[in-house]
């Protein structure tokens, strides 16, 4: 077939290939500062679509989302609008690791983001298969859809989730496809490959829904939302309050009798998929072979919304052929007379190998081109809204002529993100956990506005209200903090009484508040009794004020190491450094640090296979570098 | 962790009567200080002037040193930070004290070359004296690697390996709570986890204790010589004394009732343990005892059984043999200038194939060969030089003691009843202490045990 002349379709400033998790985010942050969008999706009933579990948040996630709201993002408004439950985890752990987890109404979730799409200034939303980028020079210049029409613009940010060259398996039966049977994006995954750059193939996979009219409720267990109304965005107001259960239940004996005499027809077994999969997200074959000695394993029903019926079968995801899927499900207590709605199965796709990005999500290899979310080899919603911000953020930063907003391990969970992908590079679908971050006592998700509302509202994205609002915030903080530590209380009988109520040894002597705060069985509330009140504060400041004073050792020690690695952050490293010229620097190093091309020390340092003493060498090199600059000035 | 605070030895270990230790970076002048007892503190004298005083380990109050501290500001120091240096005296076990206590302060072992290094990337060398301080640290840092590799094949590594397998699998069951909190695993409590954690502080105080590279520094190696009397133990210990310079140290503040003799060997540093018996070249058999001389030898690292080839074996010798049956020997057959009267076969089978040394102690002969058979028997594949062996030693010691003070820290946390994920966070510290001593430090080993050990998934 000749190829067609290109139809001019128009120009933008930012063009974001996918409406997805990290689409939208890209979409919004671009308009709202200002660019001229144009959103592209390959199915407008996909905007926002959860293929997955209709959940966000959790561990670590639920950070990232409140992160996200802190810089101004949507993804935690939404939530807000749409869940049908929310619950507090780890309530009965250290503040490092509570996190917020919300079940969605999925098909309400997109409802609303749509909407909200469709009533942004600056933004355009259409429907379209992007088939090629327009390149010139190593540079991005536009978009080619397959009808033909170009669209124009400064920059491109690419989130095209796990469309590209899709392939999902159920069985022995293998076809293209994109979620949920959606048509995949082939073409754009051959010309990613023509412009040079260098592509893995991941696996991921999703359980039955089944029909919630049909699962005998009375065998499993009920799992309700929290009473007290929680929300994620730190700018929401009203409170769902009517919220739906999950329900538990398990794999029986037979399950596993099931699974283990079709083994061999699991594609995961037969050698038919091919991609890497999660281990973080093994299929249930997956936990029945390797964790043969566990006599039964979890399975909670989720609901996927209040109009529907629909039931996530979560912990049951399985690329098994349909009729051991029936099979399966009916073994399992309470399943056994469920329908199935839709079957499990494994989803296959390209992603790019996120070490050709820069930490600001831009191409290494072409200019101007930037790529968010699942292609970027991550996995998950909040994972995809994450880099969608970023991208979109630094997209227009670099339209405008402005200076990039890369967020280091300390700043946040999307930092840690970020940074892993593009210095470590991926080998699986990387999902977020608490344990990847270094300083997690200062990554919690009740100070993430405090950490990332200031760069919110830098770079455009945070209203002048809610910046306000937040700075009276971060003083009453202070103020409080400082009556505490300031207001010295005394063993009277009332204090003692209070602490025999709460199992607390006697005081022997007058102490500060912020001293009697520190008793682990103590909290806001029963010190605060105890000393002359100053006007009312706010649930948030107590919060903040405990968590400070309780920790204050703890949090201390995270930010002295902080503050040794941000020594090394510092130190740049040119971008035209060749590291073939530094003698002394080993092979793998060396081959390393070219590919990567980290752009400081500190980052130099988390390449893998980039020894202490290689750090050492690079130091000196870029010393004398400086030291031959200086004489020649 | 380029410019933190960095510390080492100064000058060549166990040779001449002072021995200087010297720090460099930001910490330097206040970690000396919480160390130093004097007049004055260290944080307030003038720049470029010398202290007498005293060193007093912070937690035992107990007087460590007798010392001369020069306090220098940055920027005129060698290497443009402040630097302290503390002027001891020369001893291998005095000056690697004062060494230890730095390092448990907060300073970290300066690697090979470090402090030329600072000087450069402090501007304080020209690039033409600069040339050679890449070539100097690749070169340094291979010999320290060599010694490094034999380390992580030894006893040592498999030690440390086991320690931080439990300490991963602690964590891994701390972590599997917080990213999984519905999953059903057994929650772990402060309880659970203090004792899985005073186990492996447990076997690391037995390491520091007990761990020949560790205790070679701190102790050097308890040597004892045994032999009848009259067959050249007194020789043979002078000789060796003679050869090596041996430092003479009584040192103060502790109770051995014995004077001890240092000699450094090929970077081996013995300590001949000069009880009565010995010194005298009495027969440790017949006058202390055969309970004493058990008792010596139950404590030596190292027995030299000296034996007198001009006589036929008694049955004296014998019994020792008997009494060093299963320790690290080395047999010394002297007086081999005389006529040869003991039966050499006899004598190759009670060795059981521990070396031995034919030696004329009166004509110097056999010393070296000796001294070649110590320094193999404690570094196999040989050490290049007294400051490698000693560098990579130093090393592991000073990440033992911090990854104790590290799981302190966690027990200290769990006595306060912090949740069970902040204490955690000094359990992982030490893990990754422990794992610098062996090079391994990727923090994804965490994530392979999280999911090797429990089943998760959607």
């Amino acid at each position: 077939m000749p190829k067609k002349v290109p139809t001019y379709g128009g120009e933008f400033d930012v063009i974001v290939i996918g409406a997805g998790h990290a689409g939208t985010e890209a979409g919004l942050a671009a308009a709202r500062m200002g660019a001229k969008t144009l959103m592209l999706t390959l199915n407008m009933d996909a905007v926002a679509f959860m293929p997955c579990n209709p959940s966000l948040g959790g561990p670590a996630k639920g950070v990232v989302v409140r992160e996200i709201d802190a810089l101004g993002g949507e993804m935690g408004k939404n939530i807000d609008k749409t869940h049908i439950q929310m619950r507090l985890l780890n309530t009965g752990k250290g503040p490092a690791v509570r996190a917020l987890r919300a079940q969605a109404d999925k098909a309400l979730y997109q409802k609303e983001m749509k909407n909200t799409l469709e009533n942004q200034e600056n933004l355009q939303l259409r429907q379209g298969l992007v088939d090629e980028l327009i390149v010139e020079d190593g540079v991005c210049k536009g978009v080619l859809l397959n009808t033909g029409l170009a669209y124009y613009a400064k920059a491109v940010i690419v989130t095209t989730g796990t469309f590209l060259r899709g392939t999902i398996i159920i069985g022995d039966v293998q076809y293209e496809s994109g979620p949920n049977n959606m048509q995949p994006s082939i073409r754009l995954a051959d010309h990613l490959k023509e412009l040079g750059f260098e592509m893995e193939r991941f696996k991921t996979g999703t359980p039955p829904r089944i029909n919630g009219n049909t699962i005998d409720y009375d065998k499993t267990e009920i799992q309700p939302g929290d009473e007290e109304p929680r929300a994620f965005s730190f700018e929401t107001t009203k409170y769902i309050t009517d919220q739906l259960p999950c329900w538990l239940t398990y794999t029986s004996p037979e399950t596993h009798q099931i699974i283990n005499d079709n083994l061999h027809r699991s594609p995961m077994y037969s050698g038919m998929i091919k991609g890497n999969g999660p281990r973080y997200c093994p299929s249930v074959e997956d936990k029945i072979v390797r964790f043969h000695d566990k006599p039964k394993h979890q399975i909670f029903l989720e609901p996927e919304g209040r109009n529907t019926k629909e039931m996530y079968v979560q912990g049951l995801s399985t690329s098994m052929p349909e009729e051991v899927q029936f099979q399966m499900i009916k073994s399992v207590p309470g399943l056994e007379k469920a329908e199935m709605m839709r079957p499990g199965h494994a989803i296959e796709y390209d992603a790019i190998v996120p070490t050709q990005l820069w930490p600001t999500l831009e191409t290494k290899r072409i200019e101007n081109l930037y790529t968010a979310g699942q292609i970027n080899g991550t996995s998950g919603y909040e994972e995809a809204g994450a880099q969608g911000i970023m991208a979109g953020i630094n997209a227009v930063r670099k339209i405008q002529g402005k200076e990039s907003v890369v967020l280091d391990r300390s700043d946040g969970y999307i930092g840690v993100l970020i940074d892993d992908l593009v210095t470590k590079g991926v080998d699986e679908p990387y999902r977020l956990l608490t344990s990847r971050a270094e300083y997690r006592l200062l990554l919690r998700h009740d100070n993430a506005d405090l950490r990332l509302t200031e760069i919110g509202y830098k770079v455009g994205l945070i209203s002048e209200e809610r910046y306000e609002r937040f700075l009276r915030k971060k003083e009453a903080i202070e103020k409080e903090k400082a009556r505490f530590q300031n207001t010295i209380v005394k063993p009277t009988e009332a204090l003692q009484k209070m602490l025999q109520e709460k199992n607390s040894s006697p005081m022997k002597e007058a102490v500060s508040a912020a001293h009697l705060l520190k008793r682990p069985e103590l909290h806001y509330e029963d010190v605060a009794r105890f000393i002359p009140s100053e006007g009312p504060v706010s649930p948030e400041v107590q919060e903040q004020v405990e968590i400070q004073i309780k920790y204050e050792g703890y949090i201390a020690k995270q930010m002295e190491q902080v503050e040794r690695m941000k020594k090394m952050e510092e130190k740049k490293i040119p971008e035209d450094i060749d590291y073939h010229q530094i003698t002394g620097l080993a092979t793998e190093a060396r081959y390393q640090l070219s590919k990567v091309r980290p752009l400081s020390v500190g980052q130099a340092s988390r390449v893998s296979g980039v020894n202490p003493s290689d750090i050492s060498i690079l130091l000196v090199y870029l010393e004398q570098g400086k030291l031959a600059r200086k004489k020649e000035a | 962790m380029e410019f933190d605070t960095i510390a080492a030895i100064s000058t060549p270990v166990g040779e001449g009567a002072i021995a200087i230790v010297r720090i460099s970076g930001e910490d330097a002048i206040s970690i000396a200080d919480r160390i130093f007892c004097g007049k004055e503190s260290l944080t307030e004298v003038p720049t470029h002037t010398i202290h007498y005083g005293f060193l007093e380990d912070p937690k035992t109050k107990e007087r460590v040193e007798e010392v001369m501290v020069s306090v220098l500001r940055a920027p005129k120091t060698f290497t443009r930070e402040d630097v302290v240096e503390i002027n001891c005296h020369g001893g291998v076990v005095s000056v690697n004290r004062v060494l230890q206590l730095v390092l448990r302060e907060g300073a970290r072992l300066a690697e090979p070359g470090e402090f030329t290094k600072r000087a450069f990337l402090n501007g304080r060398i020209d690039l033409s004296q600069a040339e050679g301080v890449m070539d100097l640290i690749r070169a340094k840092t291979d010999k320290a690697m060599n010694v490094a590799l034999q380390q992580v094949e030894g006893r040592l590594s498999h030690r440390i390996r086991r320690l931080r397998q439990t300490l991963i699998e602690a964590i891994a069951s701390v972590e599997v709570n917080i990213d999984y909190p519905e999953y059903d695993a057994e929650s772990v409590t402060l309880a659970k986890l203090k004792e899985q954690v005073i186990d492996v502080r447990e076997e690391i105080v037995q390491l520091l204790r007990s761990a020949r590279e560790g205790k070679i520094l701190r102790e050097g190696i308890q040597t004892a010589i045994v032999g009848r009397p009259n067959v050249g133990k007194s020789s043979l210990m002078n000789s060796l004394v003679q050869e090596n310079k041996a430092i003479v140290t009584d040192i103060p503040g502790t109770t051995r009732d014995v004077l001890e003799e240092y000699v450094n060997i090929r970077g081996v540093p013995l300590r001949l343990v000069d009880t009565a018996g010995i010194r005298e070249t009495e027969d440790i058999v017949e006058k202390i005892g055969v309970e004493r001389s058990h008792q010596v030898l139950k404590e030596a690292d190292l027995v030299l059984l000296v034996l007198n080839s001009a006589e036929e074996l008694t049955k004296e010798d014998e019994a020792l043999f008997q009494a060093i049956e299963g320790l690290e020997a080395i047999i010394v057959l002297n007086k081999i200038d005389l006529d040869q009267k003991i039966e050499e076969k006899r004598i190759q089978e009670l060795a059981q194939g521990r070396p031995i040394i034919r030696a004329s102690l009166l004509k110097d002969e056999g010393i070296d060969e000796l001294e070649e058979a110590i320094s193999r028997i404690f570094f196999e594949q040989g050490v290049e030089t007294t400051e490698m062996s000693y560098v990579s030693n130093a090393r592991h010691i000073g990440l033992l003691e911090k990854a104790k003070e590290a799981i302190d820290e966690a027990l200290h946390s769990t006595e306060m009843e912090m949740p069970v994920d902040v204490v955690q966070i000094d359990v992982t510290r030490a893990w990754e202490l422990l794992g610098e001593i062996i090079g391994e430090n990727v923090h994804d080993g965490l994530l392979d045990q999280l999911f090797s050990q429990f089943c998760l998934g959607k």
